[in-house]
């Protein structure tokens, strides 16, 4: 019922629509001015109205929500990226204000008159070449600053980088960090089962001292590196806060670095929500659960970073608390051993 | 002294094609309506099937709307009419995955491809050039009939288990590769990939049948650089077409391989559903540089057409030339150069290496030089113009005005750097939408409306067609302006649901205005089709002695109010200018047709320039 009053309704309103239009054209053939558009000039004062009304609100409304828009940005990396997006900002507003004024002006201007005739204007040498060198050379000013920006961002990390790896699952990060010993153990896809989804080698020492954490914790500046990689699709780990995205390819290692500036208690100060948390989303398409991946990232002191870090790498280390119980209650039946483990890959 | 002018002209231009009979062959129902070789049917074929494609876009866009505007209410009625798509009133989370893909496949391929580029490809090139049909009419016939056959396959795929495609139109694998990673990557993918193959079929037949038509078939005298912008535009559209296509034949191809036969061309290293799968080697990257391929150049597709005619009404409603033709050709001729060495802009995230991603913004940012030029010569086309405003008119303004909008936020994004922040945000989805999907459907409209007199010799209701300009004007602006500020506050596209994240889900007000937007929106283009369709039939008249209702100078309006197959009666005229005569001389003509000699005066002022 209720379906068939919502298509009654869409109906009824292109019905009476549709019969104002007729008898409109009714009106103007009874006028005798059919197929005389053009001598209609409020049409044209109502078409540069309404590209004026627009020109001047899509101006406006960027200052209104200028205040929703992402705070200032955590990293370092993003406060080049927003200083590009400011150069480009100011080049692209002076383009769109100028032609989109001039386009609905002439269009008042120039209106249908019967007694006038138009300019005949076929070509101009000197002003294609204007406008083909002056965004030219906008364009090179955009390019050279924004490639230098790029390299940047994508240079490679500093040694004294923490190494956090996030590697995405349908639908989830899993967040390794290295432990006290600064190295992530090593991995090796043939590994890979339902005991040990990421696929790590236990017999590599480095492994033993690395834990998985709910939350990411970071140290404000201190840069970060985030060893990224996916076990079903394409994933995409964003850190929208921190101008910061990669995507996540199933086979093919990726990763990024960043230094975090502003600590989570500054950044509640600075947003006035005290309930704000930095968020990790996911950003690249990768099934029906896709909106759901969030996680938690905290940036802290240094001290309490360490004091974090020190303690889950002693006490909850994956290894320990995860690998080692489980062995114990199969009588060690899971063998370290690769050759063995690949074997049960295979039923 | 007219005739020895004729003679000259005639003579310079030595023989051309001139077989003057008429065609006599039996019409039937069969062979006029359905299986018909005329390019002009054969336009009217894409045309209408194009359109109810798009009613199906456009209505699946309002249904994922409807989700993101009032994510807590439930709507019984749609459940009613959308059956299991709907739980309880609210779209199902892999419904509107599908929805989302499938409004991506049918707007980019069904709709600004074939019913753009089909129907007035098809419908234009023979008329504006002076040919009788297309080089193959029986190739053209089979185009339509592969993209029909390629409907009919995408269009099955809604029932079948699982649904539709849902890993978005850019179906990157694993995503689509896997059955178990997404239900639409069943039985529905597989249709989906057989759908696009029966596509590209169609495409390349036409592509090829425009290229040698425009190329081979030009009436006398019509020298390539005097033919209409709209015929150059949908040249290079044709010959980007054939060019990019193929190789996502190739990527779909290799697809099909992983799906069915274990190869391992995109996966590898894949643990899924608590199994690890023996994939191993592929790149899911490599299925992103054959997508894009094509998918980049697509929107140059999508886009050339309708900037061809725009530039063509916009010359005949402004009673002016179009300014500086030979930069408006070979900035069509730059985009297209460049449109194919642009692709990886879309894949700055990837993974790929950084140093490519650096070479791809520098031509990304070149490819907006040309365009630039188009926006300025449009202007500078209506600058002291005597412009006529009226449905075509309104639509191709309306088309320069979101071109700019949508075009400078591709500088934003071209640069790889702004796209670290923006890629795969709503900003993305601003810009494309802008710039090649309102543009793309305003140079559509403009088209409808300008040519449907020649097409079924009746007139639009006008009234109605400003209302629909209006409505699709100001609501275009409503959906996407704001998209820019979702965008720069960071929220993701592709979400079911914003509730989970405290940083995108304080913007109900803006998505419940978008939501609104589309289906205002939506509604205008439902009376745009209801218009369409009774003015085929009880539209006013186009009459014997009206025959060139716009004044325009290009050859189709030479015709008869209905050309019939062959397009003249008698001989084809011939051309001894080129398409933008209009006021050229002070004290003569407000226009001059392409098939009117020169006089004297120009024939003095000719051969004083060389």
């Amino acid at each position: 019922m209720s379906a068939f009053l919502l298509i009654l309704t869409v109906a009824l309103v292109i019905i009476v629509v549709f019969q104002i239009g007729k008898s409109a054209e009714l009106a103007r053939i009874l006028r005798g001015e059919e197929g005389k558009e053009e001598t209609n000039s409020s049409l044209a004062l109502i078409t540069s109205v309404i590209g004026f009304i627009i020109l001047i609100l899509s101006i406006i409304t960027i200052f209104i929500y200028k205040p929703k828009f992402l705070p200032v940005s955590a990293s370092e990396q993003g406060v080049w990226i927003q200083q590009m997006i400011n150069w480009t900002m100011f080049f692209t507003c002076t383009v769109y204000i100028f032609t989109t004024f001039l386009l609905f002006w002439f269009v008042y201007k120039y209106q249908y008159k019967k007694d006038r005739k138009a300019f005949w204007f076929p070509d101009d040498l000197r002003l294609e070449l204007a406008w083909t060198i002056i965004p030219a050379i906008v364009l090179t000013v955009l390019v050279v600053l924004g490639i230098q920006k790029w390299f940047k961002v994508f240079s490679p990390a500093p040694s004294d980088a923490i190494i956090v790896e996030a590697i995405g699952q349908q639908f989830k990060w899993n967040i390794r960090y290295a432990g006290a010993d600064k190295i992530l153990g090593k991995k090796d896809f043939s590994l890979t089962n339902s005991d040990n989804e990421l696929g790590i080698n236990w017999n590599d020492k480095n492994s033993h001292d690395d834990f998985m954490a709910d939350e990411i914790v970071l140290p404000v500046n201190t840069p970060v590196l985030f060893k990224l990689g996916a076990l079903d699709v394409l994933h995409n780990f964003n850190l929208s806060q921190f101008r910061m995205k990669m995507d996540c390819v199933p086979g093919i290692p990726t990763e990024y670095w960043m230094r975090p500036t502003i600590s989570t208690d500054s950044m509640r100060l600075i947003t006035g929500n005290p309930e704000f948390d930095y968020e990790v989303n996911c950003s690249e398409m990768c099934g029906s659960a896709h909106y759901n991946m969030r996680k938690v990232l905290k940036v802290v002191s240094r001290a309490e970073y360490d004091k974090w870090a020190k303690d889950q790498s002693e006490n909850h280390s994956y290894y320990k608390t995860v690998v080692l119980p489980a062995m114990k209650e199969k009588g060690g039946e899971i063998s370290m051993n690769t050759d063995t483990t690949k074997n049960n890959i295979k039923h | 002294m007219e005739q020895t002018i004729e003679k000259i002209a005639t003579a310079d231009h030595g023989h051309g094609i001139g077989h003057h009979e008429e065609h006599h062959h039996v019409e039937t129902f069969i062979n006029k309506y359905i299986f018909s070789q005329d390019h002009k049917m054969i336009a009217r074929q894409f045309l209408f099937t194009g359109m109810i494609w798009a009613i199906i876009g456009g209505l699946f866009s309002v249904l994922f709307r409807v989700q993101l505007g009032w994510p807590d209410a439930t709507f019984p009625a749609l459940e009613q009419l959308f059956g299991n798509w709907f739980t309880d009133g609210k779209l199902d989370p892999n419904a509107y995955y599908m929805l989302v893909t499938m409004h991506g496949t049918i707007m980019v391929f069904f709709v600004l491809t074939a019913g753009l580029s089909g129907t007035f490809a098809n419908f234009l090139i023979p008329l504006q050039i002076g040919a009788r049909d297309m080089a193959s009419g029986f190739i053209n016939m089979l185009s339509y009939w592969f993209f029909f056959a390629s409907s009919v396959v995408m269009f099955s795929s809604f029932f079948v288990s699982g649904g539709a495609a849902s890993g978005g139109w850019t179906i990157y694998p694993p995503l689509s590769a896997l059955p178990q990673a997404s239900p639409g990557s069943g039985a529905g993918m597989t249709l989906w990939l057989i759908s696009m193959t029966l596509f590209i079929g169609s495409t390349l037949m036409g592509g090829l049948n425009y290229v040698s038509t425009v190329l081979n078939l030009r009436t006398k005298g019509m020298d390539l650089f005097r033919m209409p912008l709209t015929v150059w535009a949908l040249f290079f559209t044709a010959i980007i077409g054939i060019l990019s296509f193929p190789v996502l034949v190739s990527g779909v191809v290799l697809l099909v391989f992983d799906r069915t036969l274990g190869t391992s061309f995109y996966l590898s290293d894949i643990y899924i559903a608590g199994k690890a799968l023996s994939n191993s080697g592929g790149s899911p990257i490599l299925f992103q540089h054959l997508f894009w391929f094509l998918g980049h150049p697509e929107v140059y597709i999508v886009i050339l057409p309708a900037m061809g005619m725009v530039s063509e009404i916009l010359a005949t409603n402004s009673r002016k030339p179009i300014f500086g033709y030979k930069a408006m050709v070979f900035s069509i001729l730059g985009i297209t150069i460049l449109g194919f060495i642009v692709w990886a802009h879309h894949m700055f995230m990837s993974g790929m290496n950084p140093f490519i991603g650096s070479v791809f913004t520098l031509f990304t940012l070149l490819i907006a030089i040309p365009s630039a030029v188009k926006v300025f010569n449009w202007l500078t086309t209506l600058w002291r113009g005597n412009i006529r405003l009226n449905s075509a008119s309104l639509f191709s303004i309306g088309f320069v005005s979101v071109f700019i909008s949508g075009g400078v936020t591709g500088i934003w994004l071209g640069n790889a750097i702004i796209d670290v922040q923006l890629h795969d945000t709503y900003f993305v989805v601003a810009h494309f939408h802008i710039v090649m999907g309102i543009a793309a459907f305003f140079g559509m409209f403009a088209g409808v409306y300008h040519w449907f007199p020649k097409m079924f010799g009746r007139f639009m209701n006008e009234t109605l067609g400003y209302v629909h300009f209006f409505v699709s004007f100001i609501g275009s602006y409503i959906i996407f302006w704001p998209m820019h500020y979702l965008g720069m506050s960071g929220v993701p596209r592709r979400y079911y649901s914003f509730k989970e994240f405290q940083a995108f889900s304080q913007y109900d007000d803006l998505n419940k205005i978008i939501s609104m937007g589309a289906i205002m929106v939506f509604i205008a283009q439902l009376l745009f089709v209801a218009n369409f369709v009774y003015s085929i039939y009880r539209g006013r008249k186009m009459t014997k002695d009206n025959l060139n209702p716009w004044q325009s100078n290009t050859l189709e309006w030479t015709t008869d109010v209905e050309p019939g197959h062959g397009n003249w009666k008698g001989a084809i005229p011939t051309v001894y200018r080129w398409a933008y005569d209009y006021s050229k001389n002070p004290t003569g003509a407000d226009f001059t047709p392409q098939n009117v000699p020169l006089t004297e005066e120009e024939l003095a002022n000719e051969s004083k320039k060389h």
